[in-house]
């Protein structure tokens, strides 16, 4: 072969490495999972082909039923919440603030924490043992009651707490940076008009960030979907099954209960629900033309 | 956007400007609680917190829980504190990072001037690695570390992550190529510059910005990582998070709070620190990946 021959491979064979590893760990892997979800697996992998039981007895399962609708409460209020505070935060900071560079890096920290660590601190502090509760009766307030973290109801808020804490540093970030790419030649026709600034923002600004809302959205969900390591830090899924989420339920049907088959047909339903929300956002922000 | 065009500067507007700081200094301790109580706590000697207040002060001051949590803590079944998962942590994250950023590197340079028929293809199943959820990847990993013989290995853990760091560090760096000039590309071929050539001298040198960007990146996720670590890693390779969490979640004994706490401060030293110091980088780099997807 020619030198320029050579030349001409060399490109595609430095991507290859890449691409290899990419094609078998993850597209590979996804359809290993998909078919041992199509098996009798139990405690390991084993090939008898049942087809879509394992997928019947996961619908059927109330511990499955629980883990999405939790997901269902804390992926809605997590999203919902981290954009608005975010947003918030974000508009706040964008009015000429003296130490904004100050506040902003306070705001920001929570995300280049652990979920492990952030569970670990949120964990104690909202414990009525020792935490919020206690310090408040010590304070004098005898009367206040804070145990959402033990209450099978309210437990799964408690994740909601944390998480918004760790996260919404973040899409402020997102937000204002967003604002700061307005156009204010637009906001002073505006004000020309007679435009309030209420209305200003309602009106022009605010609907001007709909790519950002739609960028926070798809992070956001695919972060609620994926959850994991905080539940286990916070809570381990308890008390009972009250914070019980599809990861946490993945991981201990497939390793701990031994039952690798329906294991693998949740993490099917969790990778077709990513997927239905990631693709169309991907295929909108790359296909021909919006490429730069 | 220049703000003084939202809210004015009249005297109706003082009210207003205090009203601002007020909210905005209450978000700023919202976010800080979870840390001055972490900080304080961890100084303070097991009774003073159990008697019942963790926002105030230390009556006695104590570096002991640090200590405890650093080198003689139980993690698991030994007594070993959270040093040596430090170590694991370290060996684990130094590699991982150092290889997935200069293949992403690489990819990038590639996927923007070196383009052939099918590189968006390549590309989108690249990117589309980013997003998937873990779990999926948990059994078939576990089977083929098995098989390559790196169950429960540091090196196991570096292949994972350099896999699954692959998607956003090629994402990066592929954003952040795209805007580099092609025509500097072409020119240097025409004067008989080959691909690693022209990469080393014409496209690293710019590349510093991304390069730190990339790595504070690939650093904290690595770092900050659960799931890998306690699905396939044992004693000597176990990474900081797990070892923390075991130490958290032990079931048995005395709940050592204080020392709980000096433990999550270790374990988020490193991210924090470089966070702190280069925290700039680190928002721009969460922008570039998120933003522009």
């Amino acid at each position: 072969m020619s030198r320029n021959r050579l030349q001409d491979l060399i490109p595609r064979l430095v991507l290859s490495p890449s691409l290899a590893l990419i094609l078998i760990f993850v597209y590979a892997f996804i359809l290993y999972t998909l078919y041992l979800s199509m098996t009798d697996s139990r405690m390991l992998p084993s090939y008898g082909f049942v087809g879509f039981e394992n997928y019947e007895k996961l619908w059927n399962l109330r511990h499955w039923w629980r883990a999405l609708g939790n997901l269902a409460i804390f992926g809605s209020l997590y999203i919902v919440i981290c954009s608005v505070l975010g947003l918030f935060l974000a508009i706040l900071l964008d009015q000429k603030i003296r130490g904004e560079g100050f506040l902003r890096p306070i705001y920001l920290y929570p995300m280049a924490l652990s979920f492990i660590v952030t569970g670990t601190a949120w964990k104690w502090f909202l414990d009525p043992g020792i935490g919020l509760e206690s310090t408040m009766h010590q304070w004098g307030w005898t009367g206040f009651e804070f145990a959402w973290i033990k209450d099978r109801n309210l437990a799964i808020y408690t994740v909601v707490i944390a998480a918004v804490w760790q996260s919404s540093g973040f899409v402020m970030a997102m937000f204002l940076a967003g604002l700061r790419g307005v156009d204010g030649e637009i906001i002073k026709a505006a004000q020309m008009d007679g435009a309030s600034n209420v209305t200003i923002y309602r009106r022009i600004i605010i609907p001007m960030m709909r790519p950002v809302f739609l960028s926070a959205f798809v992070v956001l969900a695919h972060l609620a979907i994926k959850s994991y390591d905080l539940v286990v830090a916070l809570t381990g899924g308890g008390p009972g099954q009250a914070t019980e989420l599809p990861a946490t339920f993945m991981y201990s049907y497939t390793f701990t209960r031994n039952q690798m088959g329906i294991g693998a047909s949740s993490a099917i339903i969790m990778l077709v629900m990513i997927f239905s929300i990631i693709i169309p956002y991907l295929y909108s922000e790359l296909r021909p033309g919006r490429q730069r | 956007m220049s703000a003084e065009k939202i809210v004015g500067t009249g005297r109706g507007n003082r009210f207003l400007r205090v009203v601002l700081y007020a909210v905005l200094i209450l978000f700023a301790l919202y976010y800080l609680l979870p840390l001055y109580v972490m900080v304080v706590n961890s100084v303070k000697p097991l009774d003073e917190i159990r008697q019942g207040d963790m926002l105030s002060l230390p009556q006695i001051f104590t570096l002991e829980p640090w200590a405890k949590a650093w080198s003689s803590a139980q993690i698991g079944v030994q007594p070993t504190g959270l040093r040596p998962y430090f170590f694991n942590s370290i060996l684990m994250v130094v590699p991982a990072v150092a290889i997935s950023t200069i293949l992403g590197a690489l990819n990038g340079y590639v996927l923007t001037k070196w383009r052939f028929r099918g590189d968006d293809v390549v590309f989108g199943l690249i990117l589309l690695s980013c997003f998937i959820p873990f779990q999926i990847a948990l059994i078939p990993a576990a089977r083929i570390l098995g098989m390559l013989g790196l169950a429960g290995t540091t090196t196991g853990l570096v292949l994972i992550h350099v896999v699954y760091g692959l998607g956003f560090t090629t994402l990066f760096f592929r954003n952040y190529y795209a805007a580099f000039p092609t025509e500097l590309v072409r020119a240097a071929q025409i004067d008989g510059a080959r691909f690693f050539q022209i990469f080393r001298r014409i496209l690293l040198p710019s590349s510093a910005p991304i390069i730190v960007v990339t790595v504070i990146w690939q650093f904290t996720n690595i770092w900050n990582d659960f799931l890998f670590g306690v699905s396939f890693g044992d004693f000597d390779s176990l990474p900081m998070t797990v070892a923390l969490n075991n130490l958290v979640s032990s079931s048995g004994g005395v709940k050592e709070y204080n020392v709980h706490f000096a433990g999550a401060i270790l374990a988020a030293l490193p991210t924090l620190i470089v966070y702190i110091v280069s925290g700039r980088y680190f928002v721009r780099g969460l922008m570039a990946g998120a933003v522009k997807g």
